[in-house]
């Protein structure tokens, strides 16, 4: 490797978790921390006990049932009786392989992407694994962090490594300035409908732009969490002194001479001046008005002023079909202002959109307003601390006075493996990552937008502009 | 676990002619609670395949007794995209699919395939459509991973790459997880004194409460 030529973040990353060069182009990468829930873990574990294999680092890791769990309550027993055993394995499983845990009822608990952040388990210049695709939220630190299966899971419990091919490197320039009442989740979602939900495939993305660094650390998590709905497994964020703040002092983080240690070492991460990337995209954060998803793949999005897609206008036959397809499964009217879509639930949190600065974006809206008739709204804090941090501004009465749920930390509606779901041709706004068909539920209908644009839906029974209530 | 090793494959193909077959719709989440990987082929597609009432949908690829236990799919753009369940992959496997073709697939998905003795094959989005049509018509298909080509019926083999480490692994069942321990734990060690060094803050922690 040529070190004097000017590298980017990821190559950076990259090359100093390079622990051999395998035959054949791959590279056979040091994995610094994994994060294991509930649901992609227990077969991970079935093969360590099937093969005999010793746990190489324990302390590495950090375990959570975030996935399954029921959200109106934390005492007791777990109701469902295969969630209740999931979770029952789980702490099995780390009590026999001596795996730090986050307990269900304790301060700790929360969605794996969340509580990473928050424990400080994520540090910058680390790499960092997650039987779940949106372990990208990570990389806003600076780390390079990406999903896995279950088998890749047990290798890294047996052997610290994962063979991994080099991708290629995406720069994704945010020029302009956010518009008052307009999100992080909205440039997300602008960058997908742009580039498409496999326009990233093969790629690192790497966010960058004044626009970025003046975003808050939940804001560029946001955008990280979902570079996996354009098809990339990575997006990263530079390091900088925002980051910092946001590390020092927790319960995980670098202290004292350690901490001076790290930083100087952080501080090299960023690129270098004049790396090259194989690919830049542009984005004008001037022109991004809060978004809309109307299909069933999250590039299906339109900004909310917008008519839905009529697909008697496109010409490209796959995307007609796929226009056609979405339209059907959504029951939606090819014309239709997507202001006049009526919806029934609304969903505020999950890994995208749980942190607390979302819930405040959502309660600006909700308060003093009431949640429309017909509506059921929830909102879901993504972890415990999120939850007593809120309670402490007093958003959860904001939520309650007008007509909200307010729920235990747990993924909830976004992947629906509890009891919070959709039922067939029910309509949600919610602020989760993905529209897949049945993804909330067989049959459910998902809008994705903004914690502030879910609130604003809850109050009106339809798609509205959230700005026109702020 | 080792994988079934992968020889070659030949047989109908099922045609899948949408873009963003994303994991939830191979396998939904709420199976997720099983926690056992075999006997999963029964959920695989299941909200395609099974209306809600129960009853077969009719006219779905996979209900056409000409497909059902086709051992290749061929589908649109990123196929297996989204979550990084496994099962998605343990379902295939469960239906009895060996090879999935598309022109790009998610990445956690095609990466999960190949660790479990299915072959993933990117070809151009044209040669996709095109073989499809083929399939569509009953042909049937072959696979051979030892040559790395492809065949169908009516048509000169083509040519497809898998890397060559995965593609040792998958002709020999092998599983990774010991060949890695097996081979590289002399430079993992040497990498975690250099880090060590250069990283102390990574090892110094307490990481239980």
């Amino acid at each position: 490797m040529d070190m004097t030529k000017p590298r980017t973040l990821y190559d950076k990353l990259w090359d100093s978790h390079v622990v051999a060069e395998l035959p054949g182009g791959a590279s056979l990468l040091y994995i610094d921390r994994q994060i294991l829930h509930e649901v992609s873990s227990p077969q991970a574990f079935v093969a360590m006990r099937e093969a005999g294999r010793k746990l190489r680092r324990p302390e590495t890791h950090l375990a959570v049932a975030d996935h399954a769990v029921p959200t109106r309550a934390r005492q007791g027993e777990i109701a469902d009786p295969l969630a209740r055993s999931q979770v029952a394995e789980l702490e099995a499983n780390v009590r026999e392989f001596g795996i730090p845990y986050a307990p269900l009822d304790g301060a700790e608990q929360g969605i794996v992407h969340v509580i990473g952040p928050e424990t400080g388990f994520t540090l910058p210049g680390t790499t960092i694994v997650c039987g779940d695709s949106h372990t990208t939220t990570h990389g806003a630190f600076g780390a390079l962090a990406f999903g896995i299966g279950a088998s890749e899971q047990g290798t890294v419990m047996a052997a610290q490594v994962l063979p991994q091919t080099r991708a290629r490197t995406m720069k994704v320039e945010l020029v302009g300035r956010l518009g008052p009442g307009v999100d992080a989740k909205d440039v997300a979602l602008a960058l997908i409908a742009k580039i498409g939900a496999h326009g990233a495939v093969g790629y690192a993305v790497e966010y960058t732009g004044a626009a970025v660094s003046a975003m808050s650390m939940a804001q560029r998590m946001t955008l990280c969490n979902m570079a996996i709905e354009a098809g990339s497994r990575i997006g990263l964020v530079a390091p900088d002194e925002t980051t910092f703040a946001f590390i020092k002092g927790r319960r995980l983080a670098p202290v004292g001479a350690m901490w001076e240690l790290a930083l100087e070492s952080w501080r090299t991460l960023p690129a270098d001046d004049g790396a090259i990337y194989d690919k830049v995209v542009t984005l004008d954060l001037d022109d991004i008005a809060p978004q809309v998803s109307w299909g069933t793949s999250p590039n299906q999005t339109l900004p909310i002023g917008s008519a839905v897609p009529d697909p008697a206008s496109i010409a490209d036959p796959i995307e007609r079909r796929e226009t056609e397809k979405a339209l059907a499964y959504m029951g939606l009217v090819p014309g239709q202002s997507l202001a006049d879509i009526a919806i029934d639930h609304v969903f505020i949190g999950s890994c995208t959109n749980g942190r607390i600065e979302d819930l405040r974006a959502a309660a600006a809206i909700a308060g003093g307003r009431k949640v429309a008739p017909g509506v059921k709204a929830i909102v879901v804090p993504g972890s415990a601390a999120t939850r007593a941090q809120a309670e402490a501004e007093g958003l959860d009465r904001v939520f309650l006075e007008a007509g909200f749920e307010w729920r235990f930390a747990g993924c909830s509606m976004c992947v629906a493996m509890n009891d919070d779901r959709l039922s067939a041709g029910q309509r949600c706004a919610s602020t989760s990552n993905r529209n897949f068909e049945g993804r909330q539920g067989p049959g459910g209908r998902t809008h994705l937008v903004s914690p502030a644009m879910a609130a604003a839906a809850a109050v009106t029974g339809h798609l509205v502009d959230s700005r026109s209530l702020a | 676990m080792p994988a079934q090793p992968f020889t070659t494959v030949s047989g109908r193909a099922a045609a899948m002619r949408e873009d963003n077959i994303d994991t939830d719709i191979i396998f939904p989440a709420r199976f997720l609670l099983i926690t056992a990987k075999a006997g999963l082929g029964e959920y695989a597609f299941h909200d395609r395949r099974f209306a809600s009432d129960g009853n077969k949908v009719e006219g779905y690829v996979l209900n056409d007794p000409r497909f059902a236990d086709a051992p290749v799919i061929i589908a649109g753009a990123n196929f297996g995209s989204g979550s990084s369940r496994e099962q998605a992959v343990w379902a295939l496997l469960g239906l009895g699919v060996r090879a999935v073709i598309s022109s790009s697939f998610g990445e956690i998905f095609q990466s999960n395939c190949m660790r479990n003795g299915i072959v993933p094959i990117v070809l151009p989005e044209d040669q996709v459509a095109a073989l499809m049509d083929l399939a569509e018509a009953g042909a049937t298909f072959s696979v051979d991973l030892e040559r790395q080509e492809l065949g169908a019926e009516g048509l000169a083999p083509i040519s497809f790459s898998i890397p060559p480490e995965r593609r040792l692994a998958l002709l020999n069942g092998w599983d990774e997880t010991d060949q890695i321990v097996n081979q590289y734990s002399g430079e993992i060690e040497a990498f975690e004194v250099r880090q060590r060094q250069s990283q102390p803050w990574l090892y110094t922690r307490e990481f239980a409460a």
